[in-house]
């Protein structure tokens, strides 16, 4: 009963736990990400704004994808929607709800990073910073330059070191400016965010809460299910490995006893579990050709029906009669669990 | 019995120390966010108050929304709030006394936000530099009015060129810091007191409704976390006997169409049985494509 309680729990719990834990991970490695990334302002009129939108948008483009690759759930969802009709109707909405739940943590890392980045300021300098207002912000009587010139001044404005045009409009002015921007973007995009989180959340009980549950069942009943299946099907192909290993040395051991008629007979009484675990195999010669068989000449996918009483020319002298049934009892002290 | 009480209190505790936890991590992540906020105010006349009164208020309410978001009770309000009343009465005394502990929860960061910018004051600085009147200091008073918005507004960046020695700089900042912490207290001692008052005065007022309430509303937490165990464990119990009812028809199938079987295996059980039939690997085979071809229906009748 204890044991029914805490798989039962394993597998509710498991499951949307286990998700959270993935998603707050890539959250984390996002911001990460983004404090060990080298950011590299390549201050050069077109290119800025170029590299400074990559930045901002690209990484959180592979990080949904990222997100949606790393959920067990995907093949889950791309299973039950391309699986023909057979006996089962197929649901659309518990489809669109496992989408949604896996949209929903996909979208998570992405925001976090666009949140970071615009907080931060850099991308935003870098993107923008030929477009600062200079009329306003810097030194209205400066002798007139070119467009191009002006352009290519204030593209130098995120990097300190080359910036030559401290008469036009002052490097911490113009970077203080964008900086409060980007972090006002920011802001208002956290806050945007939070909103439609919120929204999403708290309007779902006002409507349809029945179709609701009744999609969250049968999306986690078909989770269960497959699972079920996976470890049925495991069941099985260790049973029929270990029977179809054990008529490999069944086979062996009586090629051998055919080929060397000079072994010493066990009496069937005396057998008892340590002889019948050495599968009639019993010296170093022996062993060594069982496993050069096993490599060269495999057997086949097939398990023999138990050997018929009445024998065919092999199964002549050593073999017990109660051998054929071994193999079945040991099959059904193991499939007590399903 | 013993295991059933120790689940019943699991439940009980678990709710609210859940939900206590959650708002200390969300006051302990409102500090690590401000330290590591890069604060920069622009020093422009007009961006100054909006980034200012921006930075001091619009993460609080990110921080109240997040409260809300991450609050499991805050949906169990909501379905208690929007149910049809069915076969059950709705007391609006239970989702009062919900409503109002989500709230009171939900607003512990968003005040920790608040208290720590006042407290740290660059906010304030940043907002109200250029509302200070310039004739109160020596630097500013004998400027003209449209350069003294200008120099006021570039009072919060120290390392401003004009800014770097400029001894009014720092009387001006000096303050504006103190009338932000003042603030900052005063809201501080504000709160305690009159948390401090609605604890001791609470049982002096219907302690008996408060009670109550207290009980529904951790009743319709527990019947809801029940109900979703309860769900999931009736969905396995539907899966097992789903499979098990899949397997038993393949064997049919399998028994049908090909003859070299023994007979023994006829009474067996799942799996056991299902050894004895699928023994080659065509079987195996075609016992996988009819999974995924044919799934069985819902039905275990």
């Amino acid at each position: 009963m204890d044991k029914f309680r805490m798989i039962f729990q394993f597998f509710q719990s498991n499951q949307e736990s286990f998700m959270n834990g993935i998603c707050g991970i890539m959250a984390l490695a996002s911001t990460q990400m983004y404090s060990a990334f080298d950011f590299n302002c390549p201050c050069l009129p077109h290119y800025n704004l170029a590299y400074g939108l990559g930045i901002l948008l690209v990484p959180p483009f592979i990080l949904f994808l990222l997100g949606f690759v790393l959920n067990n759930n995907i093949s889950m969802l791309a299973e039950e929607w391309r699986r023909p009709q057979g006996q089962r109707g197929k649901d659309p909405a518990v489809l669109r709800y496992m989408f949604c739940s896996m949209a929903q943590r996909a979208m998570i890392a992405p925001a976090v990073w666009l949140s970071v980045t615009l907080l931060d300021g850099k991308c935003i300098t870098c993107a923008f910073c030929t477009s600062v207002p200079v009329e306003t912000l810097g030194n209205a009587s400066h002798p007139r330059l070119s467009q191009g010139e002006v352009q290519r001044v204030l593209a130098r404005i995120p990097c300190k070191e080359i910036y030559n045009g401290q008469q036009l409009i002052a490097n911490e002015v113009a970077v203080r400016y964008l900086r409060c921007i980007s972090q006002a973007l920011g802001w208002c995009f956290v806050l945007l965010m939070t909103t439609l989180a919120f929204l999403v959340r708290s309007l779902r009980p006002c409507f349809s809460q029945a179709a609701f549950l009744k999609s969250r069942y049968w999306s986690h009943y078909i989770d269960i299910e497959r699972k079920l299946f996976d470890e049925t099907c495991t069941e099985h192909a260790r049973s029929f490995a270990k029977v179809c290993i054990q008529q490999f040395f069944e086979g062996m051991s009586t090629d051998l006893v055919a080929a060397r008629c000079h072994l010493p007979r066990k009496a069937p009484a005396d057998a008892g579990e340590a002889a019948e675990k050495l599968l009639g195999i019993t010296d170093q010669g022996t062993m060594n050709m069982a496993l050069k068989s096993w490599h060269r000449c495999k057997p086949p996918l097939h398990l023999h029906p138990p050997a018929q009483p009445t024998g065919n020319g092999w199964a002549g002298e050593g073999q017990p009669p109660t051998h054929p049934s071994a193999p079945r009892k040991e099959t059904a002290a193991y499939y007590s669990w399903v | 019995m013993d295991r059933f009480r120790m689940i019943f209190q699991y439940f009980q505790s678990n709710s609210e120390s859940v939900m206590n936890g959650i708002c200390g991590l969300l006051a302990l992540a409102s500090v690590k966010m401000y330290t590591s906020l890069d604060f920069s105010c622009p020093c422009l006349p007009q961006y100054n108050m909006a980034y200012g009164l921006g930075i001091m208020f619009v993460p609080p309410i990110i921080l109240f929304l997040c409260g809300l978001i991450l609050n499991r009770q805050s949906l169990v309000m909501l379905e208690e709030w929007r149910r049809p009343p069915g076969h059950r009465k709705k007391d609006l005394a239970v989702i009062r006394y919900m409503c109002s502990s989500i709230m009171q929860r939900a607003m512990v960061a968003p005040v920790v936000w608040i208290v720590v910018t006042l407290l740290d004051g660059k906010c304030l600085i940043c907002a109200f530099s250029g509302s200070v009147d310039p004739q109160k200091f020596v630097g500013f008073a004998n400027v003209s009015t449209e350069q003294v918005q200008q120099l006021l507004a570039k009072v919060p960046c120290k390392d401003d060129e004009l800014m770097r020695n400029n001894t009014s700089r720092k009387a001006v900042s000096r303050y504006l810091r103190c009338w932000s912490q003042a603030l900052g207290w005063s809201i501080l001692l504000i709160l305690i007191i009159a948390a401090f008052l609605a604890r001791w005065l609470r049982p002096c007022f219907n302690q008996a409704t408060l009670l109550q309430a207290r009980h529904w509303s951790n009743y319709i937490d527990i019947e809801q976390k029940i109900f979703e165990e309860t769900c999931c464990e009736h969905s396995r119990l539907f899966a097992h006997k789903c499979i098990l009812h899949f397997f038993e028809s393949m064997q049919k199938e399998i028994k049908l169409h090909s003859f070299s079987l023994p007979r023994e295996g006829e009474g067996a059980e799942g799996g056991e049985g299902l050894l004895q039939v699928v023994t080659d690997q065509g079987q195996v085979n075609k016992l996988l494509k009819t999974w995924y071809y044919e799934k069985p229906p819902l039905d275990v009748s």
